[in-house]
Formats: C-alpha cells, structure tokens, sequence
C-alpha cells in the first residue's frame, strides 16, 4: 500500500511544488470567474486579461524564487 | 481547417514532448533495474505497468466525454496551468542557474547504488527488480495519462493525437533504450520542459477561458498567441533570473 501512496503524492506534486505558485493560480482563476460572471469586464479583454494574470504570477513568483 | 490544425499540431507536439521527458526519466530506472536485477525482472514489471496505463487511459478518456464540455474545460484547463505552469517555472529557474538541472546520469548511478543494497538476485522471480520497474514506470506513466486525457479532454477529436503523440514518444524512447543500452543524459531534459510548459500553459489558459465563455480574439488562432506569449514570457524571466542573484547581493 506504500507505493499507493508514492503515486498519490507524485500526482499531488505534478500540480503542486510550490504553494504560495499554486494557489495565486487557483486565487486569480477564481478571481477570473467571478469578474466575468459578474460581466465586469469588456468581452474582448476577458482572454488577454487572463493571460495577463497568469503572466504576472509567472514573474512575481518565479523572480521571487530567484532571489532567495 | 485552419482551427483544426491550431488545435492537432500543438496537442500532438504536447504530447509527444510532455511523454517523452517522462519516459526518459522511467528508462534511466528500468536500464538501472536491468542492469543490477536482470531483464525479465525489469521489462515484466515495465510491461505490467503499461497495461495498467493504458486501462486507465480507455477507461478515463471516453468517460469525460460523458460530463459537459465547459465544466471538462474549466476543471482541465485549471490543472494544466497548474502542471504546464509548474513546468515552466522550474524549467525557468534551471535555465537560469537557479536550481541545478537534473541529471539522468546521476540518477541512473544512484538507482544502481540503491538496487544493489537490496541484496542478490535469487534463481526464481525477482520481486525486488519486478516492484521497482513497476513503480517508476507507475510514476512517471501516471503523468503521461495524465497530460493525455487533460490535453485530449479539451477539445472533440483531441484525444487520438493525444494519445498518438504520446505513444509516438514511447516508441522513440524504446528505440533509444535499446539503441543506446545507457541514459539518455544527452537528451536537453530542460528545454523540452520548457517547451512542454509553454504548451500546456498555453492549452490551459485557452480551455480555461473557453470555460469561462470567453471569446477569444482570432478564435482557434489564440492558441498559437498564447504559446508566443507564454514563451516570451518565460524567456524574459530565465533573463532576468540570471540577474536576480546579483541584483540581490548588491
């Protein structure tokens, strides 16, 4: 059953190494979802701006990373 | 047309790089398993593995295509920006001297080391050869099936070039293993990271937008712009990751 667990955690860690990364992901998709639910945002920025969020969550935290 | 292949090339490349980092990794075990426990030992407990895999991808793939197509896109798009991202951000940190790069050499050398601890090869079956096999191929194999349902599950007639692209990685890494009868530590692990992140960041981002219902501008062809600017993107950070360290200490 040891090795069950082995798999379990490995499939865990392919979504998840560093937390404060994975959850600024799930934060702004969440986010995302209730700014156009909510139609706060023009249909043709909804796409670049979601790109956006992720593209600066990107930088932040693996720039972050880098100066530690 | 013009949509379908913004849609078939990238998922087949995906998958065909994304699999092969993964079955690169699982043979530096199995040639270790081979070389210190013996071949049978090593291609049964591979074999058993694979078929196992394989019956998760027959029985999961058509399966998702029972839920609804937007609830598949919102729950796949969000896991593969989390794997694709993960992906980009390590493969980013190594390009940048941040974290070292994995060697396949080094592991194929401790892999070696621990099987040899585990005492000798009796003249029946070798359980010990047959787990390790087994589980490495587990591991790295649920991954795979994982990037090819997920990148499959996006679209209709997705999965086939999935799953193609995927067994087409096999068969060259296969090939390798048997060619080359060592690591394949001349295989650029990091930059198909990279690549592979880049992809799956860009495939998750667009379902997950999809999801969401959002139009995307160009339609298919945003595809393509989201990969040009996930990848400009992580190219600008490897740049300045190379800085950080200085920066910081100055």
């Amino acid at each position: 059953m040891k090795w069950l667990k082995t798999i379990w955690d490995e499939f865990i860690g392919l979504f998840v190494d560093d937390v404060s990364f994975a959850g600024a992901i799930v934060v702004w998709l969440a986010a995302a979802h209730v700014l156009f639910h909510m139609d706060l945002v023009p249909g043709a920025w909804r796409g670049p701006l979601l790109f956006a969020g992720l593209a600066v969550i990107f930088v932040e935290n693996t720039l972050r990373r880098a100066r530690k | 047309m013009i949509g379908t292949w913004a849609h078939l090339l990238p998922t087949l490349l995906a998958s065909f790089f994304a699999s092969m980092v993964e079955f690169v990794e699982a043979l530096t075990v199995i040639l270790a398993v081979g070389a210190v426990r013996g071949w049978r030992a090593a291609l049964s407990g591979a074999g058993a593995a694979l078929a196992v895999l394989l019956v998760l991808v027959a029985v999961l793939g058509p399966a998702l295509g029972e839920i609804p197509l937007g609830w598949v896109q919102l729950i796949v798009g969000a896991l593969l920006l989390l794997f694709g991202m993960r992906w980009l951000r390590k493969a980013s940190l190594r390009a940048a001297g941040i974290i070292p790069l994995h060697d396949e050499a080094a592991a194929f050398a401790k892999q070696t080391e621990a099987l040899r601890g585990r005492g000798g090869v009796g003249a029946g079956f070798d359980q010990v050869g047959f787990a390790a096999a087994f589980q490495i191929t587990m591991l790295e194999g649920i991954e795979v099936v994982f990037i090819v349902i997920a990148i499959g599950a996006g679209g209709v007639g997705l999965l086939a070039p999935a799953c193609l692209g995927a067994l087409a990685a096999l068969a060259v890494v296969a090939a390798l293993g048997v060619v080359v009868h060592r690591p394949l530590a001349q295989i650029p692990e990091n930059t198909l990271k990279f690549l592979v992140g880049v992809l799956l960041s860009a495939f998750g981002a667009f379902w997950f937008g999809e999801g969401l219902g959002v139009a995307w501008p160009g339609g298919d062809w945003a595809i393509p712009a989201l990969i040009a600017g996930f990848a400009l993107v992580a190219l600008i950070t490897t740049r300045l990751g190379r800085l950080a360290p200085a920066r910081a200490s100055a």
